[in-house]
């Protein structure tokens, strides 16, 4: 636990959550770069930043590609290296893994990473095929599986292992929506009772349209340096102690288990041992709700409780803002909404934010140590990583 | 059977066009894949012989589509599972001829290789599906 951070986080910004009408991805971008640098006034980003890393999953949305350069453009940063990681939903998990090997590799002392999607201006058939690119073409796509479909698959198999049940996954969004409610930058701003999730329609059997994350449009970045420059530049930096990110195979199909997340596992045995910190010890986590079951899978295979008892947890009501362990104070991918790109920089945004004490009406009370959970696809890709208050 | 055909997905299909599940054994481990991959990921040989499979699965997980990709939207919603074959191979499939509330899992489906064949471009594979 007392382990020297990788690196600190010094700015942070994201942009409102939502459907952005007539914007781009690059003016979305320069949005949440502006909040970072209004909240890091020492920082000359010119002279200062030295690399640039971009979640970005899809060039379909505005026929678009080679997102990161135009991004660094857009940020004022024109001339540094930038580079795009792709790694469907959890692109921005990502390209936070690669900005800490920039910064520890000593090649780069301050470097900006961030994510970006811009959905909404398409129909929810394109972006249902769009997400879809980031499940296995050959076996799942070709076999007309959807995104929700595949976390249906997973949920369904959890449902028959251990019992859990269609009320106690709406659970999830009925927190998370609660939670949403208090974050002003979230997409939906809305409390709803269980009975609007049940009586939603059904997207895959067994999730519902209120089991499913929005499409959203929105950007998030944040701001890394050695811990040794932190104080160089605010009093208040975050530190980041722990990093894990795995892969798994394509296919939800040739994997062992469908009712838990190897990648997760994986990539959170590595966080946990690199920071020194037991799963007890966290106290408060942004896990990757992109549908409300991946929450519940999440809470298990993080280690917050045991296998199959996920549906307890969030019955128990402990993952709530004022619960032994808040989960998605966010709002999380749920009802803050889930630009894919920007997800991953947008819950390190909000730990951030907890983490020094900028939360508001949703802070958590001496919230200590974070940890962020952000996978891709159904699973392919997972990035967890654990975060330390300065004082 | 030859061995001249390659260890692709493209000739899995190809074979699937001509009614046969065939999966790629590792000549030097023995590792069984499906779809078969020119690269064994377990002891990295590229030596193989195909293997015909049983086309008798055990579901093992399903979910009915309703929002379905602009493609498959004449059949929403319809039901989709992984399947068990033997060996342990699994795949995906649509699932035909069984209403969507008796879908079970452990129920037992067979692999239907008649079915429909895609006009696209790209690729040219033959769809399966699953039947009682
Ligand atoms: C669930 C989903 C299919 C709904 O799309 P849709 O059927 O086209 O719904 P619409 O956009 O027409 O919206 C209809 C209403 O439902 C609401 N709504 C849409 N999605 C919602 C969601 N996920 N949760 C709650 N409400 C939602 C809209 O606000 C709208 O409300 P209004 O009538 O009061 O304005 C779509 O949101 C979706 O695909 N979500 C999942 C995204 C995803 O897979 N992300 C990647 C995960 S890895
Ligand atoms: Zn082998």
């Amino acid at each position: 636990m007392n382990r020297k951070p990788l690196v600190s986080i010094i700015g942070a910004g994201m942009s409102k959550f939502g459907k952005h009408t007539g914007l781009l991805t690059r003016e979305l971008f320069a949005e949440a770069a502006s909040e970072a640098f209004s909240r890091c006034p020492k920082l000359q980003p010119k002279k200062d930043i030295k690399a640039l890393f971009i979640g970005h999953m899809g060039e379909a949305y505005e026929h678009q590609g080679h997102t990161a350069s135009t991004l660094a453009d857009w940020a004022g940063l024109v001339g540094i290296p930038a580079t795009r990681t792709e790694a469907a939903c959890g692109s921005s998990g990502a390209a936070l893994r690669s900005g800490i090997y920039a910064v520890l590799s000593g090649l780069a002392d301050v470097v900006m990473v961030g994510g970006v999607e811009k959905m909404t201006h398409r129909t929810t058939a394109e972006v249902t095929e769009y997400l879809a690119m980031a499940s296995d073409y050959p076996f799942e796509q070709f076999h007309g599986i959807t995104f929700p479909g595949l976390f249906a698959l997973m949920a369904t198999s959890h449902m028959h292992n251990y019992g859990t049940t269609e009320e106690q996954i709406a659970k999830v969004a009925v927190k998370n929506h609660y939670h949403g409610s208090l974050n002003p930058k979230a997409h939906m701003q809305k409390e709803i009772t269980i009975e609007t999730v049940m009586s939603s329609r059904y997207v895959a059997w067994p999730l519902k349209l209120y089991d499913c994350s929005l499409i959203t449009d929105g950007a998030s970045c944040i701001i890394l340096t050695k811990p040794e420059l932190a104080q160089k530049y605010t009093d208040q930096p975050v530190h980041i102690i722990g990093s894990g990110q795995a892969s798994d195979t394509i296919g939800l199909y040739e994997r062992k288990s469908l009712s838990s997340l190897q990648a997760t596992k994986i990539a959170a045995k590595a966080a946990y041992e690199m920071a020194d910190i037991k799963p007890e010890q966290i106290d408060l986590a942004e896990v990757h709700d992109c549908f409300t079951f991946a929450e519940i899978m999440a809470y298990e295979d993080l280690g917050f409780c045991r296998p199959g008892e996920g549906g307890k947890l969030v019955e128990s009501g402990e993952t709530y803002l004022n619960g032994r362990i808040p989960v998605n104070t966010s709002g999380g991918l749920k009802a803050k909404g889930h630009p894919v790109g920007a997800t991953g920089t947008a819950q390190t945004y909000e730990l951030y934010l907890q983490l020094t004490d900028q939360a508001e009406k949703r802070q958590v009370k001496d919230a200590k140590i974070g940890l962020s959970q952000n996978i891709g696809g159904s699973g392919a890709t997972a990035v967890v990583h654990i975060y330390r208050r300065e004082k | 059977m030859s061995t001249q055909e390659p260890f692709t997905i493209e000739q899995f299909y190809n074979f699937i066009k001509q009614g046969k599940l065939m999966a790629g054994k590792c000549q030097k481990c023995g590792k069984i894949h499906l779809p078969p991959r020119p690269l064994c990921d377990n002891c990295y040989s590229q030596q193989f012989t195909w293997l015909a499979v049983s086309g008798k699965g055990k579901l093992l997980t399903y979910t009915v589509i309703h929002i379905a990709p602009q493609q498959f939207q004449n059949l929403a919603p319809y039901a989709i599972g992984i399947f068990e074959l033997e060996n342990n191979l699994k795949i995906p499939g649509i699932i035909e001829g069984v209403p969507q509330d008796q879908l079970k899992i452990g129920m037992e489906l067979t692999l239907d290789l008649t079915s429909c064949n895609t006009t696209q471009q790209w690729p040219q594979w033959s769809r399966y599906c699953f039947k009682p």
